[in-house]
């Protein structure tokens, strides 16, 4: 009997779906299984775009429509694919971004699950931009791993029955008798063979399609069980390699000076040959967003940046300042339903500055481009729009574009965009030699994605103890979608006039903003104006601001009916799973509970992402806490207690899930307490880590429980950004409790005296060189 | 330009840079030493913290000409070695309480975390929730909680 014989692989059950795949013709046992569009977990939206695309430009003028559509119709298109190795690994080519949110873990787990192998020989490394998945890889929405879910577990278990098939044929015995435990097959009679033992005799040498039953949740030994991240041990040893830790052969070190205002452009620069002939540097040249210097070491490149003499012309927000911008979004609010006679109504406008969504690692990657191909290294959630922008931009055809996918050091967001890879491939291909290129810290927040500033105007009415309507007016800068689903047709309708605001933003804010009380008639909507700033979607995106605005009204208007926040909540919430959540916060963080006068606690409930989460948390804003003196840093009120319960359906790997909670609920004190751009002149004030205040260890609550609920569903839903609208929604309601104020501008401190000295605006802050008088 | 010589993780080391480089980019760009990140090049986040001569100290706020030949810098990558085992204690806790999230911030975290344990040890006492509010270290993903929890047990093993 020869492997490609179609074996008794699996035993059959009526009772379980059967799901599709494929055994790929390759040297070694390879299963695979078709990522679709419905997988992406975004109907809608994919409906929404595809809806629209009558009013794309003309064919001609996109130039990889037909590569494109013959990807696409490739027989292998869409497929991702578990490979068994000769040394008893499985390896599988993630088409998502790893940005620590924990997902090559979780895609870990799902292969051990289904192949019965342990996650320490299960590989996941990052696929490079593969076009002809199209819209499906995107690493976005918090919907890795309700996207990936079914088709990975479906090509382990192809593989494993591949295996078994294998194993079958060698030892003369029908596939049932067979077992799998460990990564070795077992037979009744005792003999074993190991997986590395069948990669090779279960190939396939021609491709085709197999259907497979999945393991029920009942029998899950992996899913479901609190895992490590699987590069743990490679972080702690300093060994995890982040884009700028790769040595690409010639890749010299690069660095931008940059406007001083944003989008600012380059007029003259006045001593490019001087700054040429300084020491260590080997390449100056004027690229679209500034001046590019590449040089031996970085300390030699921004000692050439600075040295630069540049006359700059004006950007797109010179005249802009924070009361500018405000001034716009009051113009730009859509008119409130007309109101309900015989009812009172509570009514309020909030304000939410700028924000940062700069990670650790500022933006970077290596180029190298030549004069006929060009190759990338950079952490892109959306490398197939990064491919074929490149391949625009450099004047090259797509498939001569390759775009290796890096472990990234954060993203918040930040890494939808690819500004870094693009403006990479502009200068290696300037210059004619690769390029590593890294922004610089202060350039990160200044000329760096942000989470627009925006206002939500919110008015309940309310009749008795019922209310009886809910209305939202989110007024925002235009939030950036113009990396549309992670491929260029549909970011290109992002591109066109009223494509971004009227098409992807709408579609986003729609799909997934709710209100999740009974409140009688409801109504959300948004208004985007005002293209010039650099923005795009932070962690959570609108949840954060639309559901701290509405949490503070049901706080006033629990208030106004004498109810209690927590029971008013209880009873305007919309089901039991909800309610379970509510009700498990307030148990275990002893809600309602006497506190200190100046302290306080809040609740705060929210829905995403198929999920349902609540946070209490308890504020201490007495005068000796916020007056403690920091050096350099903001002290403020201090969360001192946080409870979160989550469930998200079926939770993959508790310990990533409580992970992803700790991270949003960090965020979500920084949003509500300290952390903002200030805008002026047309660019943020904000240059380093000691002027934009993101959570530091004095504001971290001594006391955090995060509690996984059980599961709900037979489906896994979001982690990764869920936890930010909740935790920033209940600081506020504490904050406003504790100091019996109602808090309309976030962060508290945004509008109090600037916390910093701005660094200059024209040059890059000088490198210290007084460090060892800090050394402890 | 000129010859610079110190000890790096236990060993020797000689190279040709300016004077006025900061040690970070010595470090990264000319010996491929990359566990120290950058976060910001102004002292502030702390990604690259290290050790000279066993304390915390940042390289990217240090000039080659401030470094002696005799002066002992130790990355993470030479954390282990210095209590001569697979894994520092502050290594160990920092995978049982599966610290990390995207990691970059963390080889910085465990050096500034060991210099504080061993300062407080040093003053005869145990390390205080007052000690691990004074950590600057910016953790963007914000593991701060699992940073506190990790030190704390690191602690009662060092």
């Amino acid at each position: 009997m020869h492997a490609d014989q179609p074996p008794d692989r699996v035993p059959t059950s009526i009772s379980r779906r059967r799901f599709l795949g494929y055994l790929v013709a390759a040297p070694t046992v390879v299963a695979a299984a078709q990522l679709g569009a419905e997988a992406l977990g975004m109907d809608g939206l994919v409906a929404t775009a595809a809806a629209s695309i009558p009013s794309l430009p003309e064919p001609s003028d996109l130039f990889d429509l037909t590569d494109l559509l013959t990807w696409a119709t490739k027989p292998t298109a869409n497929l991702v694919a578990v490979q068994m190795n000769t040394d008893g690994s499985a390896s599988f080519a993630l088409p998502r971004a790893e940005v620590g949110q924990g997902l090559t873990t979780s895609v870990a787990m799902l292969i051990a699950e289904e192949l019965d192998l342990p996650i320490a020989k299960v590989r996941v490394t990052l696929a490079d931009a593969r076009p002809e998945l199209v819209w499906n890889q995107i690493t976005g929405g918090s919907n890795s791993i309700h996207s990936l879910y079914t088709p990975v577990r479906t090509a382990a278990a192809i593989a494993r029955g591949q295996l078994l098939t294998a194993a079958a044929m060698q030892l003369g015995v029908p596939v049932s008798s067979l077992t799998t435990s460990n990564g070795v097959v077992r037979a009744p009679s005792g003999q074993s063979l190991t997986y590395g033992s069948l990669a090779r005799s279960g190939a396939v040498t021609q491709t085709r399609a197999v259907t497979v039953a999945l393991k029920s949740a009942a029998g899950f030994k992996v899913v479901g069980t609190p895992q490590s991240r699987v590069d743990a041990l490679e972080i702690v040893t300093g060994r995890k390699q982040f884009a700028m830790d790769l040595q690409i052969p010639g890749a010299l070190p690069t660095m931008v000076r940059r406007p001083p205002t944003i989008n600012g452009t380059v007029v003259a620069v006045a001593n490019l040959a001087a700054v040429r002939a300084m020491p260590g540097i080997t390449d100056v040249v004027v690229i679209p967003t500034g001046v590019a210097v590449r040089g031996a070491t970085f300390g030699q490149c921004l000692a050439g940046v600075n040295a630069l003499q540049v006359v700059w012309g004006k950007g797109t927000e010179d005249g802009q300042s924070d009361a500018t911008v405000a001034q716009e979004l009051k113009k730009a609010e859509l008119p409130m339903t007309p109101a309900l006679p015989l009812t009172k109504t509570l009514d309020d406008v909030f304000t939410f500055s700028f924000a940062s969504n700069s990670p650790l690692e500022t933006n970077c990657a290596v180029a190298d481009v030549r004069a006929g191909s060009a190759e990338i290294w950079s952490s892109l959630k959306t490398p197939i729009v990064a491919q074929e922008a490149i391949a625009q931009a450099l004047g090259l055809p797509i498939t001569a574009v390759k775009c290796h996918v890096v472990e990234g050091g954060g993203s918040f967001g930040r890494h939808l965009f690819f500004d870094a890879a693009l403006e990479a491939a502009q200068i290696s291909q300037a210059i004619g030699k690769p390029v590593k290129l890294m922004w610089h810290r202060t350039d990160d927040f200044r000329h760096g994605r942000t989470h627009p500033m925006c206002t939500s105007h919110v008015r309940i009415a309310y009749s008795g103890a019922n209310v009886v309507s809910f209305d939202q007016r989110h007024t925002s800068v235009s939030t950036d979608f113009s990396h549309g689903l992670g491929e260029i047709i549909s970011a290109y309708f992002a591109e066109i006039p009223e494509g971004n605001t009227l098409g992807y933003a709408q579609a986003v804010f729609n799909l997934s903003q709710n209100v999740p009380y009974n409140f009688g008639a409801t109504t959300q909507m948004l208004n985007e104006v005002d293209m010039g700033f650099h923005t795009g979607s932070m962690r959570n995106i609108y949840s954060p601001n639309v559901r701290c605005a509405m949490e503070l009204m049901v706080d006033r208007v629990a208030k106004a009916m004498a109810k209690d926040p927590y029971d008013f909540r209880h009873a305007f919430l919309k089901d039991d799973r909800s309610r379970a959540v509510l009700d498990k916060v307030a148990q275990v963080g002893q809600w309602g509970r006497p506190m200190t006068a100046g302290t306080a606690q809040g609740i705060a409930f929210h829905k995403e992402y198929k999920g349902v989460c609540a946070a209490l948390v308890e504020i201490d804003c007495r005068a000796a806490t916020v007056n403690r003196q920091i050096e350099d840093g903001v002290g403020g009120p201090r969360v001192t207690k946080v409870v979160f319960a989550v469930d998200v359906g079926l939770p993959v790997n508790p310990r990533g899930l409580e992970a992803q909670m700790l991270g949003g609920i960090t965020d979500g004190i920084a949003l509500a307490l300290t952390s903002s751009l200030h805008i002026q002149d047309g660019l943020p004030l904000e240059g380093s880590w000691d002027n934009y205040f993101y959570t530091r260890q004095w504001n971290v609550p001594p006391d955090v429980q995060i509690i996984v609920m059980p599961p709900t569903s037979s489906d896994p839903g979001g982690a990764g950004e869920f936890g930010v609208a909740a935790a920033f929604a209940a600081v506020a309601c504490a904050y406003a409790r504790a100091t019996g104020t109602n808090p309309t501008s976030f962060p508290i401190n945004h509008d109090g005296p600037l916390g910093f000295v701005p660094l200059p605006r024209s040059v890059l802050p000088p490198e210290p060189t007084d460090g060892l008088d800090h050394a402890f | 330009m000129s010859t610079h010589t110190f000890v790096l993780n236990g060993e020797p080391v000689a190279f040709d840079a300016p004077d006025d480089l900061r040690l970070l980019w010595a470090l990264r760009d000319i010996l491929g030493v990359t566990g120290p990140k950058y976060g910001c090049g102004l002292d502030v986040c702390k990604a690259c913290t290290s050790h000279i001569n066993g304390k915390a100290f940042n390289p990217c706020s240090v000039p080659l000409s401030a470094i002696a030949p005799t002066d002992e810098i130790t990355t993470i990558e030479g954390l282990a070695a210095t209590v001569g085992a697979a894994l520092h204690p502050m290594q160990q806790a920092w995978l049982d309480h599966d610290v990390a999230q995207c990691g970059y911030c963390q080889p910085g975290q465990i050096m500034a975390a060991v210099a504080k344990v061993r300062q407080a040890h040093a003053e005869g006492r145990q390390i205080t929730d007052a000690d691990l509010d004074e950590i600057r270290n910016i953790c963007r993903c914000g593991t701060y909680v699992r940073i506190r929890t990790a030190v704390k047990d690191a602690a009662a093993k060092m």
